[in-house]
């Protein structure tokens, strides 16, 4: 975006909410990027969505949305918004998967009772869209409402998409992030036969015996405003989206380019965007899915952009792969690391692979002058899409 | 089949789907105002009210409900 080079509106980011197994909230999600977690996938298991939505509508709502909604409604009140002109605020939701756990649940239904036992709600529940709608319903915001599909990278593209939208005029501000609920037995049957996912549920980034990664859920959201409005209200100022970059490998529907190539220009362009030169990035919150492919193609790409490599964590050892929401909770990451100086590191990573020349950061984390960072997500389908942020300044 | 308890089925349906109180399912409450079910609510309690009676309410019949007691009435000619 360069708002000073081409006077484009700059983006605050004023309101965080998130829900994960990692952590339920800013602080609790923070304490545990540095833990190592329990073997397997990442679970909200007991989850309940009674202190986001009544029980009436908890029951026409997949879980995607529960999630989504849970992170807006955190994000809005860590915002301090009160009244705001609706017309001038949007909502973008990601998924990858959107409403799988209850298209499974009528499936069964449909298989063992007949199409007449089907739920009117099966179409409104599992539509990838109804996370975005339902957030929007919540707060009455008739801005753009938008939801964006590019598997794991789709929620850096949807924090793209949104603060686009404010630097060009279209919002004020908008809540922006992701949200995945899809640890079913289906879906897990299908990462498993792919051979994406860790024999021992352990995700590993970057290490020499990584082995593919364990599955999360949970939604992450941002609330992204006009930098002057939040200024003029008093906000607290979390950061910055300074820019974004999208391209696509158009390789392979899962496997990612190996030299990186498109990916690596997909940094250089975020950079461009956000007017950032290489030399001034201060950390990278890495794809790092802890699969072998993605790992190398990865460090390829990084190591053709930088030619000193700026420090990279992979917070996925720490959260599991969230797929459609991966981004979101990955800019939440990024933007903690910058309250508290501190970058989080790579949790599972015990013996670096040295065909991976990045700078890995590990054990406690590392001590950092918080500074321009990037967030990459790579997705099925060769989707690359990286986010530049800044500390408030 | 007794009239009552005929009744008390349909409120355990109206109940769980609805997600109301049982003393609020009257044989004049209606169902969008007074219980605050969407059309596809209604849609999903009659099918609640098939799989419990073993029924099929047929598409025409479906349009004329307004009230618990419409609903009600219809069971009880179905069952019959």
């Amino acid at each position: 975006m360069n708002a000073a080079a081409d006077g484009a509106r700059r983006v605050a980011v004023t309101g965080i909410g998130v829900v994960s197994a990692c952590g339920t909230g800013p602080e609790a999600f923070w304490d545990g990027l540095f833990r190592t977690p329990p073997d397997g996938h990442r679970e909200l298991t007991d989850w309940d969505p009674s202190p986001w939505m009544d029980v009436r509508e908890a029951r026409h709502t997949d879980r995607f949305t529960q999630f989504a909604v849970a992170a807006a409604e955190m994000a809005h009140r860590d915002a301090g918004l009160a009244e705001v002109d609706a017309e001038r605020s949007g909502v973008v939701v990601a998924t990858a998967l959107a409403g799988v756990g209850t298209f499974e649940r009528q499936s069964v239904i449909h298989h063992e009772r007949g199409g007449r036992r089907v739920s009117p709600f099966l179409v409104p529940m599992m539509m990838a869209n109804a996370a975005a709608a339902t957030v929007a319903m919540r707060r009455g915001w008739r801005g753009p409402c938008e939801s964006l599909e590019t598997a794991c990278a789709a929620a850096t593209h949807a924090i793209g998409h949104a603060a686009r939208m404010i630097a060009d005029g279209t919002c004020d501000r908008v809540l922006a992030g992701g949200t995945e609920a899809a640890v079913t037995p289906t879906i897990v049957a299908g990462f498993t036969n792919m051979r994406a996912l860790s024999p021992s549920g352990r995700t590993r980034p970057f290490d020499a015996e990584r082995d593919g990664f364990a599955i999360a859920e949970g939604a992450a959201v941002l609330v992204l405003e006009e930098w002057d409005t939040a200024v003029a209200r008093g906000a607290t100022i979390h950061g910055e989206v300074l820019g974004s970059g999208s391209t696509s490998d158009a390789h392979d529907i899962t496997m990612p380019a190996p030299t990186g190539a498109d990916a690596a220009r997909c940094i250089r362009l975020a950079l461009r965007d956000a007017g950032v030169h290489p030399g001034d990035v201060r950390q990278i919150n890495a794809h790092g899915t802890g699969t072998q492919r993605n790992d190398e193609a990865e460090t390829n790409a990084i190591l053709s952009v930088f030619e000193d490599c700026p420090p990279v964590t992979s917070t996925k050892g720490a959260t599991g792969h969230a797929f459609g929401a991966g981004g979101a909770l990955e800019a939440v990451a990024v933007l903690l690391s910058m309250r508290h100086a501190l970058i989080p590191p790579t949790i599972g990573l015990t013996t670096p692979d040295p065909a991976l020349a990045v700078d890995v950061v590990t054990g406690g984390g590392r001590k950092w002058e918080p500074g321009p960072s990037l967030t990459q997500s790579f997705g099925f389908g060769g989707h690359n899409g990286v986010l530049v942020l800044g500390p408030a300044r | 089949m007794a009239d009552d308890d005929i009744f008390d089925r349909l409120t355990t349906c109206t109940v769980e789907v609805l997600q109301v109180k049982p003393e609020s399912v009257t044989q004049d409450a209606n169902l969008a105002d007074d219980l605050g079910a969407s059309s596809l609510i209604q849609v999903e309690l009659v099918m609640a009210v098939e799989e419990e009676f073993g029924i099929s309410v047929p598409d025409e019949s479906v349009e004329d409900i307004r009230t618990v007691g419409d609903l009600h009435r219809l069971i009880l000619s179905l069952v019959a």
